[in-house]
């Protein structure tokens, strides 16, 4: 009976995360569905301030009203953007974002000690940190000398798409999407870190690539003097 | 024997990287080196919106999201054009006149493109990939260069999902995004 619960449980899930594979990056691969390394969305745009680029890091989507007081950030969970200003695809500098203790830290951007699927983070370029904002207050923002802005915490989903319509005609039950269509992620929240950077500390050239990554803490190198 | 050889090159890697964060750390606060430095490694990776979920197929999604972007064509090319085809068996240019290998060879390179200079948009009528604003329809203008055919005409059923924006407003300065519902 507790087996036959069991099976059906898997199933549902195993359903209703089938059920939505088609979003920005929300639940995208097995491995990190319902972790705090789920990436649901990266934006990068011109801030209010011109000479200023906003980079919006959003992670652990699709949380309802009632579920997003409990969500919160991991300190073991570093959120990095990768930015490569010569146009090799390769990361030339790095913003990385941690949570401990009630805040979220900022490094960078800076040129990383490594580049590719491991990372390190350099103390000594620490730039700024913020305190997280909890559901329901103000935003917290802080800054530093170097004009870098930084705000953590959970905010709308910014992304919208008719994905149930789509489903259908993926799934050969509808021909067209509907007019008007209706948004999935209306009335959702995500955890996003916001960091906003004067371009001057980007580089020299026009053109970047960003690409946005999740990372676990899985090695201790321990090293003694 | 190769493998063993390539693990304890980046074991020797990391301790060098140790090395250096703990120098770099002493520099600039004169106090004990710390005795341990914590290494992260990637699980979730994005660039552009919805390229893992459109294109790679179910078992390769976590292989994705751990392959740097400078590995993605070799690795993922193939798959993504597949992919392409079968979701629209008679693509033959988009509107950006790029043929199915052009277009699988922009996409299969993860990485959002960006300017430095100006208007900051995934795609806007006129600008085209320089940025991701909160309010762009990325959605639609994917829609478009998969179904739309050469001028974007093309199956006019599929080209746009009808949401146009978002449910809530977003705010003119920082922190852009709008409060939570």
């Amino acid at each position: 009976m507790r087996k036959k619960h069991l099976l059906f449980t898997a199933i549902a899930i195993a359903v209703m995360s089938g059920s939505i594979l088609w979003a920005a990056d929300h639940i995208d691969a097995p491995a990190v569905t319902n972790t705090p390394s789920d990436i649901t969305d990266l934006y990068v745009f011109q801030g209010q301030d011109k000479n200023n680029l906003v980079f919006v890091a959003n992670t652990q989507g699709l949380l309802s009203p009632t579920a997003t007081s409990g969500a919160h950030f991991d300190p073991n969970t570093l959120i990095e953007f990768k930015i490569d200003n010569n146009g090799d695809n390769i990361e030339d500098l790095v913003i990385q974002a941690i949570y401990k203790n009630g805040k979220m830290h900022v490094y960078g951007p800076y040129k990383p000690l490594i580049t590719g699927t491991k990372s390190v983070i350099d103390p000594s370029e620490f730039s700024a940190e913020t305190s997280v904002t909890k559901y329901g207050e103000a935003e917290k923002i802080e800054g530093n000398k170097k004009g870098i802005k930084v705000f953590a915490g959970p905010r709308d989903d910014p992304f919208f798409f008719d994905l149930t319509q789509f489903k259908h005609i993926i799934a050969g039950e509808a021909s067209s999407f509907n007019n008007p269509g209706t948004d999935a992620f209306a009335g959702t929240n995500v955890l996003s870190v916001v960091v906003e950077v004067p371009k001057n500390l980007l580089g020299g050239k026009d053109k970047l690539n960003v690409w946005l990554t999740t990372r676990k803490k899985t090695e201790i190198t321990n090293y003694k003097n | 024997m190769k493998k063993n050889s390539l693990n304890s090159l980046s074991l020797f890697l990391l301790q060098m990287i140790a090395i250096c964060v703990i120098v770099a750390s002493c520099k600039k606060d004169h106090q004990r080196p710390p005795e341990r430095v914590d290494v992260y490694e990637q699980d979730d990776q994005m660039g552009r919106p919805a390229i893992n979920t459109v294109f790679i197929s179910a078992p390769d999604k976590d292989k994705f999201n751990t392959t740097v972007p400078t590995d993605m064509p070799a690795v993922f090319g193939a798959e993504m054009k597949a992919k392409l085809l079968a979701l629209n068996p008679g693509y033959t240019t988009n509107l950006l006149g790029l043929t199915a290998d052009q277009f699988i060879g922009v996409l299969s390179t993860d990485v959002l493109n960006v300017s430095k200079t100006g208007v900051t948009t995934f795609y806007d009528g006129k600008n085209v990939l320089t940025g991701r604003a909160l309010s762009d329809d990325v959605i639609d203008v994917e829609l478009t260069l998969l179904f739309g055919g050469p001028d974007g005409s093309a199956n006019p059923g599929l080209t746009s999902d009808h949401v146009n924006g978002n449910d809530a407003a977003f705010i003119a300065s920082f922190p852009y995004l709008a409060r939570p519902h």
